[in-house]
């Protein structure tokens, strides 16, 4: 068994708990959060031994891994003492907020040889990895554009109370959304080399960023664009789709499907003829031993688990890979420069008028 | 005391049931499908002319979730009793992406504290935030089932579910108390049968029984190529020939993968299961749909 504790007992925490609680190669022997309401809850309703105090847990349990899934401001330096306790670490997403310690941490585990994960769940969706493989095999021929586009409704009123709505602290639409659309580019496609075109706007939040675009550069003079607004209540939860295009065609894929287009059948691709393949998550999707939510969230701690059993330390999502996201938002930061520019939008009428009202 | 887990006078549910994901957006092959549903369904009389194709079909109970828009539903039954005298709604709570978007807005607490009612006879309690306070599980959950169960008021709610995500959260955490807490609040207060949704039903099924809870309804999908039916096909077929549940079965079609005849005869195989459900759009679908399930009920395939 796995001995693991978890940091960070938030909405994604809770979700990771309920999944390593089911693992059956993980002992989850304690949890930490600065929340004392939800300890207490916690540790009464669940039976789940709680800490306060993250290095106090770290001094008093013997422990072989740790999930970090505390606000992003908080990953490295926690990231940080629980590599030098020797331990393996699964962080949510983003890695980290500044590269430079991104790259030492990086560095850190790779001297230690511990495993390290970040939580970019979409590379466990089925019909994202399909996409990867299809566009990995050489059967779109060149590739030229790519366009990666994240839309949901997180904020939609200028309010907010929590890191996520706080500057400094990794809030924010780019943080929050764009990074995933960001690393499903590096997944599928390749790392930008370069970005340029970047407008970052507020559009109900006063201190972050709830829209952003840019163009995306690669080495082999391929471009992209990125497309991210977390203030879009068309949509239902987040959605995240990509596009490729190739000189032998395109391919699109959200969460649900995987959509083909050859022009020309391809040797890498036996069998998929000419015009539209469509394939689906209920045809992509593997199984997982125990579902919250999605498939992809038990399968990336079921990999973790898996990394740790194994002494994998290269395996999906790496401190490594996660940080070429990191990269590619310290590009996009330095590029937009200046002051984000702030909200225009009247207010609209509160959460509590429109449920109960 | 604990109230008794003996039966009540045992629910009898229609072998079909009728779901809703079709009318809030909700597909799990197609985001594009699910937005043209989500724009064909925006006017709540397009809904109504679905449920009502389902009702001349004989499809009488509504399993839906408490979305917002299901008080609209709500409001066009209560309107009109005569018309569907024997109407049911099984309500299942909550809507969860309503809660996953405030807590993301505002934090775990205060989003709670939105959720739970501002005015009645609770208020006073609520007003010191005392079950707030106290982390006093059951009386939050209490006041959060009650808020959900507004919208359904004066309808006939013979059966309330635990949504998967709830069930699935707690099972995970192990906060399996709230199962008894969610099963005697819906019997007390609301004479109704408890159900559970989930698609992990053999580790459900372990928890339940461990709370001493007999013969629960729980709604999974059961289809043919396992799609989201975690422990696998074997560990639920055995599940459903051997444990003592009341299985309805979901997804049955797993969203078109399968087709029908052969979807719908996978799960008459198992006499076991009591209901299905299923969503359509359209009276056609509807129609194939109820006579599949009644032709291959009555003569059952053998189980596999």
């Amino acid at each position: 068994m796995i001995r693991t504790a978890m940091v960070g007992l938030g909405k994604m925490g809770l979700s990771h708990l309920a999944i390593v609680r089911a693992h059956p190669d993980i002992d989850l022997v304690a949890g930490c959060d600065a929340t004392a309401y939800l300890t207490d809850i916690l540790n009464k309703h669940a039976g789940l031994k709680c800490y306060g105090d993250f290095d106090r847990m770290l001094e008093s349990e013997q422990l072989d891994a740790i999930v970090v899934a505390t606000p992003s401001k908080l990953h490295a330096p926690m990231v940080r003492k629980a590599l030098d306790r020797g331990l393996h670490v699964f962080c949510e997403k983003p890695f980290v907020l500044d590269v430079a310690d991104g790259e030492e941490l990086v560095e850190l585990a790779r001297a230690k040889s511990l495993v390290t994960q970040v939580g970019y769940h979409y590379r466990f969706v089925g019909a994202f990895k399909e996409a990867a493989r299809i566009v990995k095999s050489g059967a779109l021929g060149t590739i030229h554009h790519v366009r990666a586009e994240a839309y949901g409704p997180v904020v939609l009123r200028p309010k907010g109370a929590t890191w996520r709505s706080a500057k400094n602290e990794g809030g924010g639409a780019l943080y929050d959304y764009a990074c995933h659309a960001i690393d499903l580019v590096n997944f599928i496609v390749a790392t930008p080399s370069a970005v340029d075109g970047v407008v970052r706007n507020s559009v109900f939040s006063r201190d972050v960023d709830d829209e952003i675009y840019g163009t995306l550069r690669f080495a082999d003079g391929a471009s992209g664009q990125l497309c991210v607004n977390w203030s879009d209540e068309s949509f239902r939860k987040m959605s995240t789709k990509i596009s490729v295009w190739g000189a032998n065609g395109r391919l699109t894929a959200d969460r649900q499907e995987c959509q083909l287009f050859l022009r020309e059948p391809h040797a890498a691709l036996p069998g998929v003829g000419t015009g539209w393949t469509v394939r689906y998550t209920t045809d992509l999707s593997d199984q997982v031993w125990f579902y919250l939510r999605g498939e992809e969230y038990s399968a990336q701690i079921d990999y973790f688990a898996a990394s740790v059993k194994a002494g994998r330390i290269d395996g999906v999502n790496s401190f490594a890979s996660a940080l070429d996201a990191d990269r590619v938002v310290a590009m996009m930061l330095a590029e937009a420069g200046g002051p984000l520019v702030p909200a225009k939008t009247a207010a609209r009428p509160g959460l509590l008028s429109r449920i109960f009202g | 005391m604990k109230p008794s887990t003996a039966p009540l006078a045992a629910h009898a549910m229609d072998r079909v049931l009728f779901g809703d994901n079709q009318f809030f957006g909700v597909n799990h092959m197609s985001e594009e499908k699910a937005r043209s549903q989500s724009m064909r369904f925006q006017e709540l009389g397009a809904i109504i002319d679905v449920l009502d194709a389902a009702y001349e079909e004989g499809i009488r109970t509504f399993m839906c979730t408490s979305h917002d828009r299901v008080s609209d539903i709500c409001d066009h039954f209560r309107a009109h009793p005569e018309k569907y005298p024997d109407y049911r709604f099984y309500p299942c709570m909550p809507y969860a992406h309503k809660y996953a978007n405030a807590v993301t807005e505002h934090g775990m607490i205060d989003a709670l504290r939105m959720f739970l009612p501002q005015e009645g006879a609770i208020a006073a309690m609520l007003k010191g935030g005392v079950a707030l306070a106290n982390k006093d599980i059951e009386a939050i959950m209490q006041m959060l089932i009650d808020a959900e169960m507004k919208m359904f008021h004066g309808l006939n709610t013979p059966v309330v579910f635990m949504q998967n995500v709830i069930t699935d959260l707690l099972l995970g955490l192990r906060m399996d108390e709230c199962f008894r807490i969610f099963h005697d609040h819906v019997r007390a207060r609301y004479g109704a049968e408890p159900g559970y949704i989930t698609m992990n039903v053999p580790r459900l099924l372990d928890s339940l029984d461990a709370l001493g809870i007999v013969n629960p309804i729980v709604c999974a999908n059961i289809n043919k190529i396992g799609f989201r039916m975690c422990g696998g096909i074997p560990a639920y077929e055995d599940a459903i020939a051997r444990r003592r549940f009341r299985p309805i079965a979901m997804s049955v079609l797993a969203s078109g993968a399968i087709s029908p005849r052969e979807a719908i005869a996978y799960v008459c195989g198992q006499p076991q299961i009591e209901s299905i459900v299923f969503g359509a759009s359209g009276r056609a679908n509807i129609r194939q749909t109820n006579a599949l399930i009644r032709e291959l009920s009555a003569t059952p395939h053998s189980g596999s």
